[in-house]
Protein backbone atom coordinates (compact mmCIF):
# COMPACT_ATOMS: atom_id res chain seq x y z
CA UNK A 1 0.00 0.00 0.00
CA UNK A 2 1.61 3.13 -1.00
CA UNK A 3 1.51 5.98 1.58
CA UNK A 4 -0.05 9.49 0.33
CA UNK A 5 1.85 12.41 0.07
CA UNK A 6 0.21 13.53 3.50
CA UNK A 7 0.70 10.80 5.49
CA UNK A 8 4.46 11.17 4.65
CA UNK A 9 4.55 14.58 5.56
CA UNK A 10 2.35 13.96 9.13
CA UNK A 11 5.03 10.69 9.62
CA UNK A 12 8.04 12.89 9.47
CA UNK A 13 6.47 15.71 11.14
CA UNK A 14 5.50 13.29 14.27
CA UNK A 15 9.46 12.31 13.97
CA UNK A 16 10.73 15.90 14.36
CA UNK A 17 8.48 16.48 16.79
CA UNK A 18 9.51 13.16 18.63
CA UNK A 19 13.27 14.25 18.23
CA UNK A 20 12.58 17.25 19.56
CA UNK A 21 10.90 15.78 22.69
CA UNK A 22 13.53 13.16 23.52
CA UNK A 23 15.37 16.31 23.12
CA UNK A 24 13.91 18.32 25.36
CA UNK A 25 14.03 15.29 28.11
CA UNK A 26 17.98 14.53 27.78
CA UNK A 27 19.55 18.64 27.25
CA UNK A 28 18.15 19.75 30.83
CA UNK A 29 20.26 16.00 31.94
CA UNK A 30 23.92 17.37 29.54
CA UNK A 31 23.08 20.63 30.46
CA UNK A 32 23.33 19.86 34.35
CA UNK A 33 26.50 17.89 33.83
CA UNK A 34 28.14 20.60 32.15
CA UNK A 35 26.75 22.85 34.78
CA UNK A 36 28.96 20.70 37.14
CA UNK A 37 32.37 21.64 35.57
CA UNK A 38 32.52 24.97 37.75
CA UNK A 39 32.03 22.35 40.96
CA UNK A 40 34.71 20.28 39.69
CA UNK A 41 36.71 23.62 39.15
CA UNK A 42 36.26 24.59 42.94
CA UNK A 43 36.54 20.73 44.12
CA UNK A 44 39.91 20.75 42.37
CA UNK A 45 41.50 23.56 43.69
CA UNK A 46 40.26 23.10 47.27
CA UNK A 47 41.49 19.29 47.02
CA UNK A 48 44.96 20.19 45.05
CA UNK A 49 45.91 22.88 47.65
CA UNK A 50 45.30 20.74 50.51
CA UNK A 51 46.57 17.27 49.12
CA UNK A 52 49.92 18.93 48.18
CA UNK A 53 50.45 21.23 51.05
CA UNK A 54 49.97 18.44 53.50
CA UNK A 55 53.02 16.65 52.34
CA UNK A 56 54.59 20.30 52.86
CA UNK A 57 52.87 20.49 56.64
CA UNK A 58 54.58 17.12 57.20
CA UNK A 59 57.85 18.99 56.87
CA UNK A 60 57.53 22.10 58.48
CA UNK A 61 55.20 22.90 61.56
CA UNK A 62 52.27 25.01 60.77
CA UNK A 63 53.38 27.26 63.69
CA UNK A 64 56.66 27.39 61.83
CA UNK A 65 55.18 28.52 58.60
CA UNK A 66 52.68 31.01 59.77
CA UNK A 67 54.70 32.78 62.55
CA UNK A 68 58.34 32.18 61.33
CA UNK A 69 59.74 35.74 60.09
CA UNK A 70 62.24 34.00 57.44
CA UNK A 71 61.47 32.73 54.27
CA UNK A 72 64.38 30.85 52.23
CA UNK A 73 62.79 27.81 51.31
CA UNK A 74 66.18 27.23 48.78
CA UNK A 75 68.59 28.06 51.15
CA UNK A 76 71.29 25.27 52.63
CA UNK A 77 69.54 25.83 55.80
CA UNK A 78 65.81 26.66 54.51
CA UNK A 79 63.49 28.83 56.79
CA UNK A 80 59.58 28.63 56.05
CA UNK A 81 58.15 31.36 57.86
CA UNK A 82 55.64 32.91 55.36
CA UNK A 83 55.03 36.29 56.84
CA UNK A 84 57.80 38.16 54.80
CA UNK A 85 55.62 36.94 51.94
CA UNK A 86 52.66 38.06 53.35
CA UNK A 87 54.26 41.34 54.62
CA UNK A 88 54.87 42.24 50.54
CA UNK A 89 51.99 41.66 49.84
CA UNK A 90 50.67 44.25 52.34
CA UNK A 91 52.71 46.39 51.91
CA UNK A 92 51.83 46.23 48.26
CA UNK A 93 48.12 46.33 48.92
CA UNK A 94 48.51 49.31 51.17
CA UNK A 95 50.01 51.61 48.84
CA UNK A 96 47.81 50.60 45.75
CA UNK A 97 44.73 50.77 48.15
CA UNK A 98 46.13 54.75 48.82
CA UNK A 99 46.07 54.92 45.09
CA UNK A 100 42.78 53.92 44.68
CA UNK A 101 40.32 54.04 46.96
CA UNK A 102 40.14 57.98 47.37
CA UNK A 103 40.62 57.89 43.32
CA UNK A 104 37.99 55.38 42.41
CA UNK A 105 35.58 56.64 45.00
CA UNK A 106 36.01 60.01 43.45
CA UNK A 107 36.11 58.99 39.91
CA UNK A 108 32.72 56.90 40.81
CA UNK A 109 31.35 60.42 41.88
CA UNK A 110 31.84 62.36 39.38
CA UNK A 111 30.32 60.22 36.80
CA UNK A 112 27.30 59.11 38.75
CA UNK A 113 26.44 62.73 39.87
CA UNK A 114 28.28 65.35 38.46
CA UNK A 115 29.12 64.71 34.88
CA UNK A 116 27.02 65.33 31.88
CA UNK A 117 25.67 62.22 29.97
CA UNK A 118 27.35 62.71 27.05
CA UNK A 119 30.60 63.39 29.09
CA UNK A 120 30.31 60.26 30.99
CA UNK A 121 29.54 58.16 27.49
CA UNK A 122 32.71 59.45 26.39
CA UNK A 123 34.48 59.01 29.93
CA UNK A 124 33.50 55.45 30.55
CA UNK A 125 34.66 53.53 27.59
CA UNK A 126 37.94 54.79 28.36
CA UNK A 127 38.12 53.68 32.01
CA UNK A 128 36.87 50.00 30.60
CA UNK A 129 40.34 50.24 28.43
CA UNK A 130 42.16 50.40 31.69
CA UNK A 131 40.30 47.59 32.84
CA UNK A 132 41.41 45.41 30.04
CA UNK A 133 45.30 45.79 29.77
CA UNK A 134 46.94 43.40 30.83
CA UNK A 135 48.83 43.11 33.97
CA UNK A 136 52.37 42.27 32.10
CA UNK A 137 51.82 45.86 30.53
CA UNK A 138 51.17 47.40 33.79
CA UNK A 139 54.57 45.80 35.05
CA UNK A 140 56.38 47.41 32.33
CA UNK A 141 54.43 50.37 32.96
CA UNK A 142 55.68 50.41 36.53
CA UNK A 143 59.61 49.25 35.71
CA UNK A 144 60.23 51.31 32.41
CA UNK A 145 58.49 54.83 33.49
CA UNK A 146 57.10 54.89 37.25
CA UNK A 147 60.35 53.30 39.07
CA UNK A 148 62.65 56.22 36.91
CA UNK A 149 60.76 58.70 37.96
CA UNK A 150 60.78 57.80 41.90
CA UNK A 151 64.51 56.83 41.65
CA UNK A 152 64.70 60.46 40.51
CA UNK A 153 63.16 62.06 43.29
CA UNK A 154 64.77 59.80 45.73
CA UNK A 155 68.34 58.37 43.88
CA UNK A 156 68.76 55.49 46.93
CA UNK A 157 65.46 53.73 45.61
CA UNK A 158 66.11 50.22 44.33
CA UNK A 159 65.46 49.05 40.85
CA UNK A 160 63.20 46.93 42.42
CA UNK A 161 60.71 48.61 45.01
CA UNK A 162 57.69 48.22 46.86
CA UNK A 163 56.27 51.78 45.98
CA UNK A 164 56.33 51.76 42.44
CA UNK A 165 54.95 48.00 42.08
CA UNK A 166 52.10 49.17 44.70
CA UNK A 167 51.77 52.47 42.57
CA UNK A 168 51.27 50.82 39.79
CA UNK A 169 48.97 47.76 41.35
CA UNK A 170 46.79 50.93 42.48
CA UNK A 171 45.92 52.09 38.80
CA UNK A 172 45.55 49.08 37.54
CA UNK A 173 42.53 48.68 40.14
CA UNK A 174 41.15 51.90 39.97
CA UNK A 175 38.48 51.02 37.22
CA UNK A 176 37.02 48.21 38.74
CA UNK A 177 36.41 50.27 42.48
CA UNK A 178 35.27 53.10 40.27
CA UNK A 179 32.67 50.94 38.32
CA UNK A 180 31.17 49.22 41.07
CA UNK A 181 31.16 52.13 43.32
CA UNK A 182 29.03 54.25 40.03
CA UNK A 183 26.77 51.08 40.02
CA UNK A 184 25.75 51.41 43.40
CA UNK A 185 25.34 54.88 43.43
CA UNK A 186 23.05 54.71 40.78
CA UNK A 187 21.01 52.35 42.02
CA UNK A 188 20.22 55.21 44.65
CA UNK A 189 16.68 56.38 43.56
CA UNK A 190 16.46 60.02 42.04
CA UNK A 191 13.01 60.77 44.32
CA UNK A 192 16.33 61.13 47.37
CA UNK A 193 18.17 63.70 44.78
CA UNK A 194 15.23 65.58 44.12
CA UNK A 195 14.44 66.12 47.76
CA UNK A 196 17.51 67.09 48.60
CA UNK A 197 17.78 69.78 46.04
CA UNK A 198 14.41 70.96 46.86
CA UNK A 199 15.55 71.59 50.62
CA UNK A 200 18.37 73.97 48.88
CA UNK A 201 21.63 71.02 48.77
CA UNK A 202 24.68 71.35 46.60
CA UNK A 203 25.47 68.68 44.24
CA UNK A 204 28.23 68.15 46.25
CA UNK A 205 25.48 67.89 49.61
CA UNK A 206 23.71 65.97 48.03
CA UNK A 207 26.23 63.44 46.87
CA UNK A 208 28.12 63.10 50.25
CA UNK A 209 25.13 63.21 52.48
CA UNK A 210 22.11 61.70 50.38
CA UNK A 211 23.66 59.62 47.85
CA UNK A 212 27.05 58.12 49.10
CA UNK A 213 25.49 56.98 52.84
CA UNK A 214 22.39 55.28 50.72
CA UNK A 215 25.20 53.49 48.12
CA UNK A 216 27.78 52.79 51.31
CA UNK A 217 27.52 48.67 51.12
CA UNK A 218 28.36 49.09 47.67
CA UNK A 219 31.04 51.19 48.06
CA UNK A 220 32.53 49.47 50.83
CA UNK A 221 32.25 45.51 49.13
CA UNK A 222 33.82 47.56 45.99
CA UNK A 223 36.87 48.49 48.38
CA UNK A 224 36.96 45.06 49.65
CA UNK A 225 36.64 43.65 46.16
CA UNK A 226 39.62 45.67 44.77
CA UNK A 227 41.79 44.99 47.77
CA UNK A 228 41.37 41.54 47.16
CA UNK A 229 42.35 41.82 43.69
CA UNK A 230 45.31 43.85 44.54
CA UNK A 231 46.71 40.85 46.85
CA UNK A 232 46.08 38.25 44.10
CA UNK A 233 47.74 40.22 41.33
CA UNK A 234 50.75 38.67 39.80
CA UNK A 235 52.79 40.21 37.30
CA UNK A 236 52.98 43.65 38.25
CA UNK A 237 54.95 42.15 41.47
CA UNK A 238 56.92 39.88 39.89
CA UNK A 239 57.93 42.31 37.67
CA UNK A 240 58.41 45.20 39.31
CA UNK A 241 58.86 44.33 43.31
CA UNK A 242 61.97 42.30 43.02
CA UNK A 243 62.15 38.92 44.52
CA UNK A 244 63.64 39.22 48.21
CA UNK A 245 61.40 38.48 50.97
CA UNK A 246 61.82 40.69 54.11
CA UNK A 247 60.29 41.93 57.02
CA UNK A 248 61.87 45.68 56.62
CA UNK A 249 58.56 47.67 56.17
CA UNK A 250 61.07 49.42 53.68
CA UNK A 251 58.75 50.83 50.37
CA UNK A 252 62.12 51.62 48.42
CA UNK A 253 63.65 48.13 48.57
CA UNK A 254 62.74 44.98 47.18
CA UNK A 255 60.17 42.33 48.41
CA UNK A 256 58.67 39.90 47.45
CA UNK A 257 55.13 39.04 47.63
CA UNK A 258 53.05 35.73 47.55
CA UNK A 259 51.79 35.54 44.02
CA UNK A 260 55.78 36.51 42.82
CA UNK A 261 56.58 33.68 45.28
CA UNK A 262 54.33 31.23 43.66
CA UNK A 263 55.58 32.60 39.40
CA UNK A 264 59.47 33.10 40.43
CA UNK A 265 59.59 29.63 41.86
CA UNK A 266 57.32 27.75 39.73
CA UNK A 267 60.01 28.80 36.65
CA UNK A 268 63.16 27.39 38.51
CA UNK A 269 64.03 23.99 38.77
CA UNK A 270 63.06 22.70 42.40
CA UNK A 271 62.38 18.71 42.46
CA UNK A 272 59.12 17.43 41.73
CA UNK A 273 57.43 16.48 45.01
CA UNK A 274 60.58 18.27 47.32
CA UNK A 275 59.36 20.34 50.25
CA UNK A 276 60.62 23.10 48.51
CA UNK A 277 58.82 22.43 45.25
CA UNK A 278 55.47 21.94 47.62
CA UNK A 279 55.86 25.16 49.12
CA UNK A 280 53.84 26.66 46.29
CA UNK A 281 50.81 24.84 47.02
CA UNK A 282 51.04 25.95 50.93
CA UNK A 283 51.98 29.70 49.50
CA UNK A 284 48.64 29.05 47.29
CA UNK A 285 46.50 28.13 49.86
CA UNK A 286 47.67 30.68 52.04
CA UNK A 287 46.78 33.14 49.34
CA UNK A 288 43.31 31.60 48.35
CA UNK A 289 42.26 31.67 51.70
CA UNK A 290 43.17 35.43 52.26
CA UNK A 291 41.33 36.18 49.18
CA UNK A 292 38.52 33.94 49.42
CA UNK A 293 37.18 35.69 52.91
CA UNK A 294 37.73 38.74 51.53
CA UNK A 295 35.25 37.83 48.54
CA UNK A 296 33.24 36.59 51.15
CA UNK A 297 33.23 39.18 53.38
CA UNK A 298 32.37 41.77 50.21
CA UNK A 299 29.46 39.62 49.27
CA UNK A 300 28.40 39.83 52.86
CA UNK A 301 28.48 43.36 53.22
CA UNK A 302 26.75 44.50 49.85
CA UNK A 303 23.65 41.76 50.87
CA UNK A 304 23.97 42.23 54.33
CA UNK A 305 23.56 46.29 54.41
CA UNK A 306 21.84 46.91 51.17
CA UNK A 307 18.83 49.32 51.14
CA UNK A 308 15.93 48.43 49.33
CA UNK A 309 14.24 50.97 47.46
CA UNK A 310 10.84 50.72 46.12
CA UNK B 1 22.73 91.00 59.72
CA UNK B 2 21.23 87.66 59.54
CA UNK B 3 20.54 87.27 55.84
CA UNK B 4 24.15 88.54 55.01
CA UNK B 5 25.10 85.48 57.53
CA UNK B 6 22.83 83.30 55.30
CA UNK B 7 24.48 84.74 51.82
CA UNK B 8 28.34 83.97 53.22
CA UNK B 9 27.01 80.71 53.93
CA UNK B 10 25.35 80.00 51.07
CA UNK B 11 28.55 80.91 48.75
CA UNK B 12 30.64 78.80 50.96
CA UNK B 13 28.73 76.02 50.26
CA UNK B 14 28.79 76.89 46.68
CA UNK B 15 32.32 77.22 46.40
CA UNK B 16 33.25 74.08 48.52
CA UNK B 17 30.75 72.43 45.91
CA UNK B 18 33.25 73.76 43.35
CA UNK B 19 36.31 72.52 44.71
CA UNK B 20 35.24 69.24 45.09
CA UNK B 21 33.17 69.23 41.91
CA UNK B 22 37.31 69.82 40.20
CA UNK B 23 38.56 67.35 42.76
CA UNK B 24 36.03 64.50 41.54
CA UNK B 25 36.84 65.34 37.89
CA UNK B 26 40.71 65.15 38.60
CA UNK B 27 40.27 61.79 40.31
CA UNK B 28 38.50 60.56 37.06
CA UNK B 29 41.15 62.28 34.50
CA UNK B 30 43.96 60.34 36.85
CA UNK B 31 42.99 57.13 35.14
CA UNK B 32 42.84 58.84 31.65
CA UNK B 33 45.94 60.42 31.93
CA UNK B 34 48.16 57.44 33.25
CA UNK B 35 46.39 55.09 30.23
CA UNK B 36 47.57 58.10 27.86
CA UNK B 37 50.77 58.40 29.67
CA UNK B 38 50.93 54.65 29.51
CA UNK B 39 50.20 54.38 25.51
CA UNK B 40 52.66 56.69 25.13
CA UNK B 41 55.67 55.36 27.45
CA UNK B 42 54.97 52.51 24.94
CA UNK B 43 54.78 53.57 21.78
CA UNK B 44 57.78 55.80 22.07
CA UNK B 45 59.63 52.88 23.57
CA UNK B 46 58.84 50.50 21.42
CA UNK B 47 57.44 51.75 18.13
CA UNK B 48 60.32 51.83 16.15
CA UNK B 49 61.24 48.10 16.84
CA UNK B 50 58.23 47.01 15.19
CA UNK B 51 59.10 46.18 11.96
CA UNK B 52 57.86 43.02 9.81
CA UNK B 53 61.03 41.60 10.77
CA UNK B 54 59.92 41.63 14.34
CA UNK B 55 56.62 39.78 13.68
CA UNK B 56 58.26 36.63 11.41
CA UNK B 57 61.23 36.01 13.61
CA UNK B 58 61.33 33.70 16.61
CA UNK B 59 62.88 34.53 20.03
CA UNK B 60 66.46 34.98 19.84
CA UNK B 61 69.35 35.84 22.18
CA UNK B 62 70.12 39.11 20.44
CA UNK B 63 67.88 41.82 20.62
CA UNK B 64 67.61 43.19 17.12
CA UNK B 65 66.57 39.64 16.11
CA UNK B 66 64.58 38.72 18.18
CA UNK B 67 60.69 38.43 16.69
CA UNK B 68 57.45 37.81 18.19
CA UNK B 69 56.39 34.84 15.63
CA UNK B 70 56.30 31.53 17.84
CA UNK B 71 54.43 33.54 20.31
CA UNK B 72 51.80 35.21 18.14
CA UNK B 73 51.22 31.23 16.60
CA UNK B 74 51.07 29.82 20.63
CA UNK B 75 48.06 32.57 21.68
CA UNK B 76 46.83 31.49 18.24
CA UNK B 77 46.80 27.50 19.00
CA UNK B 78 45.85 28.27 22.76
CA UNK B 79 42.63 30.35 21.68
CA UNK B 80 41.38 27.94 18.71
CA UNK B 81 40.92 25.09 21.85
CA UNK B 82 40.13 27.75 24.83
CA UNK B 83 37.82 29.75 23.08
CA UNK B 84 35.13 27.29 21.87
CA UNK B 85 35.51 25.10 24.53
CA UNK B 86 34.82 27.72 27.07
CA UNK B 87 32.20 29.20 25.02
CA UNK B 88 30.25 25.71 24.73
CA UNK B 89 30.67 24.96 28.70
CA UNK B 90 29.97 28.66 29.30
CA UNK B 91 26.75 29.25 27.36
CA UNK B 92 25.41 25.52 28.22
CA UNK B 93 26.05 26.51 32.31
CA UNK B 94 24.17 29.60 31.97
CA UNK B 95 21.07 28.07 29.84
CA UNK B 96 20.67 25.47 32.52
CA UNK B 97 21.09 27.80 35.25
CA UNK B 98 18.69 30.83 33.91
CA UNK B 99 15.96 28.10 31.65
CA UNK B 100 16.13 24.70 33.48
CA UNK B 101 17.50 25.13 37.12
CA UNK B 102 14.89 25.02 40.04
CA UNK B 103 15.35 27.26 42.82
CA UNK B 104 16.66 24.63 45.10
CA UNK B 105 19.95 24.45 47.55
CA UNK B 106 22.27 22.58 45.40
CA UNK B 107 21.52 25.42 42.19
CA UNK B 108 22.02 28.20 44.59
CA UNK B 109 25.28 26.53 45.58
CA UNK B 110 26.31 26.46 41.71
CA UNK B 111 25.59 30.32 41.49
CA UNK B 112 27.99 31.25 44.72
CA UNK B 113 30.30 28.76 43.55
CA UNK B 114 30.69 30.76 40.17
CA UNK B 115 30.60 34.13 41.84
CA UNK B 116 33.38 32.78 44.02
CA UNK B 117 35.55 31.16 41.29
CA UNK B 118 35.60 34.47 39.63
CA UNK B 119 37.50 35.87 42.62
CA UNK B 120 40.04 33.05 42.25
CA UNK B 121 43.31 34.63 41.91
CA UNK B 122 44.55 33.63 38.33
CA UNK B 123 48.29 32.35 39.42
CA UNK B 124 45.59 29.44 41.41
CA UNK B 125 44.34 28.14 38.21
CA UNK B 126 47.86 27.63 37.66
CA UNK B 127 48.49 25.58 40.62
CA UNK B 128 45.19 24.04 39.48
CA UNK B 129 46.57 23.03 35.78
CA UNK B 130 49.75 22.05 36.60
CA UNK B 131 48.52 19.44 38.80
CA UNK B 132 45.92 18.13 37.17
CA UNK B 133 46.30 18.78 33.20
CA UNK B 134 50.44 18.31 33.50
CA UNK B 135 50.97 15.96 36.09
CA UNK B 136 47.79 13.98 36.92
CA UNK B 137 46.22 13.54 32.95
CA UNK B 138 49.79 13.68 32.06
CA UNK B 139 49.42 16.29 28.76
CA UNK B 140 53.05 17.69 30.08
CA UNK B 141 53.78 21.69 29.38
CA UNK B 142 51.67 21.64 26.43
CA UNK B 143 49.49 23.91 24.96
CA UNK B 144 46.37 21.44 25.57
CA UNK B 145 47.39 21.76 29.34
CA UNK B 146 47.58 26.11 29.30
CA UNK B 147 44.72 25.93 27.52
CA UNK B 148 42.38 24.10 29.60
CA UNK B 149 43.61 26.01 32.13
CA UNK B 150 42.57 29.01 30.71
CA UNK B 151 39.54 27.85 29.96
CA UNK B 152 38.84 27.06 33.30
CA UNK B 153 39.68 30.72 34.28
CA UNK B 154 37.61 32.89 32.12
CA UNK B 155 35.10 30.05 32.29
CA UNK B 156 33.11 32.19 35.49
CA UNK B 157 33.21 35.38 33.04
CA UNK B 158 31.22 33.66 30.14
CA UNK B 159 28.78 32.46 32.52
CA UNK B 160 28.15 35.32 33.92
CA UNK B 161 27.71 36.93 30.98
CA UNK B 162 25.56 34.55 29.26
CA UNK B 163 23.34 34.93 32.40
CA UNK B 164 22.92 38.33 32.19
CA UNK B 165 22.26 38.24 28.23
CA UNK B 166 19.09 35.12 28.52
CA UNK B 167 17.54 36.90 31.20
CA UNK B 168 17.34 40.07 29.22
CA UNK B 169 15.12 38.00 26.68
CA UNK B 170 11.50 39.16 27.51
CA UNK B 171 9.37 36.21 29.47
CA UNK B 172 6.63 37.38 26.42
CA UNK B 173 9.03 35.63 23.62
CA UNK B 174 9.14 32.48 25.47
CA UNK B 175 5.53 32.47 26.02
CA UNK B 176 4.47 33.42 22.24
CA UNK B 177 6.59 30.51 21.77
CA UNK B 178 5.06 27.62 24.17
CA UNK B 179 1.75 29.14 22.64
CA UNK B 180 2.55 28.04 19.17
CA UNK B 181 3.22 24.29 20.76
CA UNK B 182 7.08 24.29 21.00
CA UNK B 183 8.76 22.77 24.14
CA UNK B 184 11.66 24.27 26.28
CA UNK B 185 14.50 23.28 24.29
CA UNK B 186 12.50 24.34 20.93
CA UNK B 187 12.32 27.46 22.59
CA UNK B 188 15.89 27.86 24.01
CA UNK B 189 17.25 27.10 20.69
CA UNK B 190 14.91 28.63 18.17
CA UNK B 191 13.89 32.18 20.15
CA UNK B 192 15.97 32.50 23.85
CA UNK B 193 19.46 31.81 21.80
CA UNK B 194 19.15 34.19 19.11
CA UNK B 195 17.91 36.91 21.05
CA UNK B 196 20.56 36.76 23.49
CA UNK B 197 23.23 35.78 21.11
CA UNK B 198 24.42 39.72 20.71
CA UNK B 199 25.00 39.74 24.53
CA UNK B 200 26.92 36.48 25.48
CA UNK B 201 29.00 37.02 22.18
CA UNK B 202 30.11 40.35 23.52
CA UNK B 203 30.77 38.40 26.86
CA UNK B 204 32.72 36.19 25.33
CA UNK B 205 35.01 38.06 23.40
CA UNK B 206 35.91 40.28 26.37
CA UNK B 207 36.40 37.22 28.27
CA UNK B 208 38.72 35.32 24.94
CA UNK B 209 40.87 39.29 25.63
CA UNK B 210 41.45 38.58 28.98
CA UNK B 211 42.62 34.68 28.26
CA UNK B 212 45.17 36.51 25.64
CA UNK B 213 46.69 38.73 27.96
CA UNK B 214 46.93 36.68 31.19
CA UNK B 215 50.22 35.58 32.11
CA UNK B 216 51.05 34.30 35.67
CA UNK B 217 49.34 30.76 35.08
CA UNK B 218 50.82 29.80 32.06
CA UNK B 219 53.99 30.48 33.63
CA UNK B 220 53.23 28.06 36.57
CA UNK B 221 52.01 25.91 33.92
CA UNK B 222 55.20 25.52 32.39
CA UNK B 223 54.66 27.55 29.15
CA UNK B 224 58.16 28.66 28.29
CA UNK B 225 59.38 31.57 26.53
CA UNK B 226 62.60 30.46 24.23
CA UNK B 227 60.82 28.42 21.54
CA UNK B 228 62.61 28.09 18.86
CA UNK B 229 60.00 25.84 16.80
CA UNK B 230 56.21 26.57 16.19
CA UNK B 231 53.79 24.06 18.18
CA UNK B 232 52.61 21.90 15.47
CA UNK B 233 50.49 19.83 17.63
CA UNK B 234 48.27 20.35 21.18
CA UNK B 235 50.79 18.49 23.10
CA UNK B 236 53.56 20.50 21.90
CA UNK B 237 55.39 23.01 24.14
CA UNK B 238 54.47 26.61 23.55
CA UNK B 239 54.82 30.34 24.44
CA UNK B 240 52.30 32.95 24.38
CA UNK B 241 52.95 36.85 23.86
CA UNK B 242 52.57 38.03 27.22
CA UNK B 243 55.24 35.25 28.73
CA UNK B 244 57.41 36.14 26.12
CA UNK B 245 57.00 40.05 26.79
CA UNK B 246 58.21 39.03 30.79
CA UNK B 247 60.93 37.22 29.60
CA UNK B 248 62.34 40.27 27.71
CA UNK B 249 61.51 42.50 30.30
CA UNK B 250 62.94 40.82 32.42
CA UNK B 251 66.46 41.06 30.70
CA UNK B 252 68.92 43.29 31.86
CA UNK B 253 70.25 44.85 28.61
CA UNK B 254 68.19 47.94 27.67
CA UNK B 255 67.62 47.04 24.17
CA UNK B 256 65.53 44.02 25.38
CA UNK B 257 62.98 46.96 26.79
CA UNK B 258 62.88 48.10 23.28
CA UNK B 259 61.49 44.60 22.20
CA UNK B 260 59.34 44.06 24.83
CA UNK B 261 57.26 47.41 24.00
CA UNK B 262 57.18 46.10 20.27
CA UNK B 263 55.70 42.89 21.57
CA UNK B 264 53.22 44.80 23.64
CA UNK B 265 52.07 47.09 20.88
CA UNK B 266 51.31 43.65 19.11
CA UNK B 267 49.58 42.14 21.93
CA UNK B 268 47.11 46.03 22.46
CA UNK B 269 46.80 45.92 19.00
CA UNK B 270 44.97 41.85 19.36
CA UNK B 271 43.52 42.76 22.20
CA UNK B 272 42.16 46.58 20.87
CA UNK B 273 40.74 45.14 18.28
CA UNK B 274 38.92 42.25 20.02
CA UNK B 275 37.19 44.99 22.14
CA UNK B 276 36.33 47.08 19.63
CA UNK B 277 34.46 43.93 17.96
CA UNK B 278 32.88 43.34 21.30
CA UNK B 279 31.56 47.42 21.43
CA UNK B 280 30.45 47.04 17.89
CA UNK B 281 27.90 43.89 18.57
CA UNK B 282 26.52 45.63 21.49
CA UNK B 283 25.80 48.72 19.72
CA UNK B 284 24.73 46.67 16.83
CA UNK B 285 22.70 44.56 19.36
CA UNK B 286 20.96 47.51 21.38
CA UNK B 287 19.88 49.87 18.27
CA UNK B 288 17.64 46.63 17.64
CA UNK B 289 15.83 47.15 21.07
Amino acid sequence: MKQSKQDKTHNSFMQRKKGFNSLDRLMPIILAIIAGISVLTTIGIIVILITESAGFFQAVSITEFLFGTEWTPLFADPRFGVLPLIMGTFMITLVASIVALPIGFGSAIYLSEYAPKKVRNFLKPILEILAGIPTIVYGFFALTFITPIIKLVIPQTDLFNALSAGIVVGIMIIPMISSLSEDAMNAVPNSLRYAAYAMGSTKLEVALKVVVPAAFSGIVASFVLGLSRAIGETMIVTLAAGALPNMDFDFLKSIQTMTAYIVTTSQGDTAYGSVEYRTIYAVGITLFVITLLMNILAGYISRKFREEYE
Amino acid sequence: MKQLDAERQMKRRKRKNTIFHVLFLSSTLFGIVALGMLLIQILSDGLGWLDWDFLTNNASRKAERSGIKAAIAGTLWMMSITAPLSFIIGVSTAIYLEEYAKKNWFNRFIQTNIANLAGVPSIVYGLLGLTIFVRVFGFGKSVLAGSLTMTLLILPIIIVASQEAIKAVPVTQRNASFALGANRWQTIIRVVLPSALPGILTGSILSFSRAVGETAPLIVVGAVAYITTLPSGVFDKFTVMPIQIYTWANLPQEEFHHVAAAGIIVLLFMLLTMNAIAIFLRNKYQKKN
